[in-house]
């Protein structure tokens, strides 16, 4: 193991070079970033033996993905923004074929108007094509987690993106440890699966599905579409517990990590949780500490898997808060934020519940400054607020 | 963890006669040979034989007289279009059911 100090996607390709990725498929300029750069940089100089395959685009990425993985390769790309929009077929088609690819999302905004800079709104827009998402904090998280998502992945043959902050992390330079080949080979397996294209051995894949189930051409009873589509639901759902194992396998290999759903701070006792995904609950941290020192119970939790939806996390250790403040860079248009509605749907049934207030901010890379989470904060704690449906932070006009 | 227990389900087969369904509940026109004209009924030998290279659905056999097999044909038509002798003729499905139901009726 050795210390660098990098960015957050000199980072995330040290994850993939370690895990051994197999193919490489990626659309190298905007909205791309350096990360794919630096994954043809190890390939190139042999340090990642892997086929690296740039395409015309991010629909075509994720199509290599799809049709490497399906022949048995460990797969990788990533993207941001409307790069992601523009998987978005193939992204359904990834998790209905129950392919492990590992992607990683950096976080932008998505137009019109153009933007480049961060938000969340590009993969909580895809929140529902089966994807397992996972929301990093830092740089040490984003290379480990990537590991952990092959892992995952493979464990429970369905896609996972690992979403990071686009420039706050992704073009951010941070200390971070680097693991050697020999650790990451004992951790994680080989991908072995159970079937990869043969020409000895061929077959159909995700041919055209009727309605209704029937015999194959043995006689025997075929699952139908909604078949297949129940099972990747119930899988996702049963994959909480496996990356709940895979945090305390990591945790216990490399002595770091562990929080597989929440990573809380000063939540135990507190009052009034903030919640929110990615970099922004370690910001929130500071305003924790100093909304402490001013004597109020608050503390923040940081959602680290976003789908399948840690629901028992959240009632177990979060419901007895008096109130749970939903910061989102994202928003279901003509709703609320995502997350918040996420999160009062699962406290519905506590026979007690917070009063959940939703907030947005930092949309297109409008700066979050730390006065004014404090102020939303502590406004909340006094009761000194207007309860809306929606709270919109930071807005200068 | 037992990775077994994952992904029971998924659309995966092996190739063979049906995988799709029976395709041929889909068909409303009905290809019929018209073996007056077909080239290798005429000839009574193995010879053109267009119909069955172009079947999408592997249908039509290479035999004198070419079958078709109406349980998995669609009734697409190629083989009427590029019959070169117009031998193949496509049949709305109805009036050969009212055909049939007609001559049921006789007995």
């Amino acid at each position: 193991m050795h210390h660098v100090i990098e960015s957050g996607n000199v980072a995330a390709a040290h994850g993939v070079r370690l895990s051994r990725a197999q193919v490489i498929a990626a659309y190298p300029i905007t909205p791309q970033t350096p990360l794919t750069e630096k994954l043809s940089e190890f390939v190139e100089s042999d340090q990642l033996q892997a086929e690296y395959i740039p395409v015309e685009s991010e629909h075509s990425a994720l199509s290599v993905c799809i049709a490497a993985s399906s022949a048995g390769a460990r797969s990788f790309t990533a993207t941001s923004a409307n790069g992601l929009l523009y998987m978005n077929e193939q992204l359904h088609w990834a998790a209905g074929a129950r392919l492990p690819i590992v992607m990683c999302v950096v976080n932008r905004g998505v137009g019109a108007p153009w933007t480049i800079w961060n938000d969340h709104q590009d993969s909580i827009s895809q929140r529902d094509t089966g994807w397992i998402q996972l929301y990093v904090c830092d740089h040490q998280q984003i290379a480990d987690t990537v590991i952990k998502a092959f892992y995952l992945a493979e464990a429970v043959s369905i896609p996972v993106m690992v979403c990071y902050d686009g420039y706050i992390l992704s073009h951010t330079y941070m200390p971070f440890q680097v693991a050697e080949k020999e650790e990451v080979d004992e951790f994680l397996p080989r991908f072995s699966p159970n079937y990869a294209l043969d020409p000895l051995n061929p077959a159909n894949l995700n041919t055209v599905t009727l309605p209704d189930c029937r015999e194959d051409i043995r006689g025997e009873k075929a699952p139908g579409y909604m078949e297949i589509r129940h099972d990747l639901h119930s899988d996702l759902r049963r994959s909480l517990d496996v990356w709940t194992d895979i945090e305390d396998k990591f945790l216990h290999k490399f002595g770091r990590g562990g929080s597989a759903c929440l990573e809380k701070y000063q939540c135990e006792d507190a009052e009034n949780i903030v919640v929110c995904m990615g970099s922004l609950s370690y910001q929130f941290r500071d305003v924790v500490d100093m909304l402490r020192d001013r004597g109020y119970s608050v503390g923040v939790a940081g959602i680290r898997i976003y789908r399948p939806f840690p629901d028992q996390a959240i009632r177990e250790q979060l419901s007895r808060a008096k109130g749970l403040l939903v910061f989102e860079k994202a928003l279901s248009y003509g709703n609320q934020g995502a997350l918040a509605s996420d999160i009062k749907s699962v406290l519905y049934s506590c026979s007690s519940k917070p009063f959940v207030q939703s907030y947005v901010l930092g949309l297109g890379g409008r700066q979050i400054k730390t006065q004014d989470l404090l102020g939303a904060v502590e406004n909340f704690c006094t009761g000194n607020f207007a309860e809306d449906n929606l709270h919109w932070l930071g807005l200068q006009i | 963890m037992n990775e077994n227990k994952f992904c029971t389900y998924k659309s995966h087969s092996d190739p063979g006669p049906g995988d799709g369904g029976r395709t041929g509940s889909w068909r409303v026109v009905r290809p019929v040979i018209d073996r007056e004209k077909c080239l290798p009924c005429k000839k009574n030998k193995q010879t053109c034989f267009i119909c069955w290279l172009l079947c999408p659905d592997g249908v039509v056999s290479k035999t004198v007289p070419p079958g078709i097999d109406l349980e998995y044909c669609k009734g697409c038509g190629i083989c009427a279009e590029e019959c070169p002798v117009g031998a193949i003729e496509m049949v709305e499905e109805t009036s050969i059911a009212q055909e049939e139901s007609q001559d049921a009726s006789c007995y």
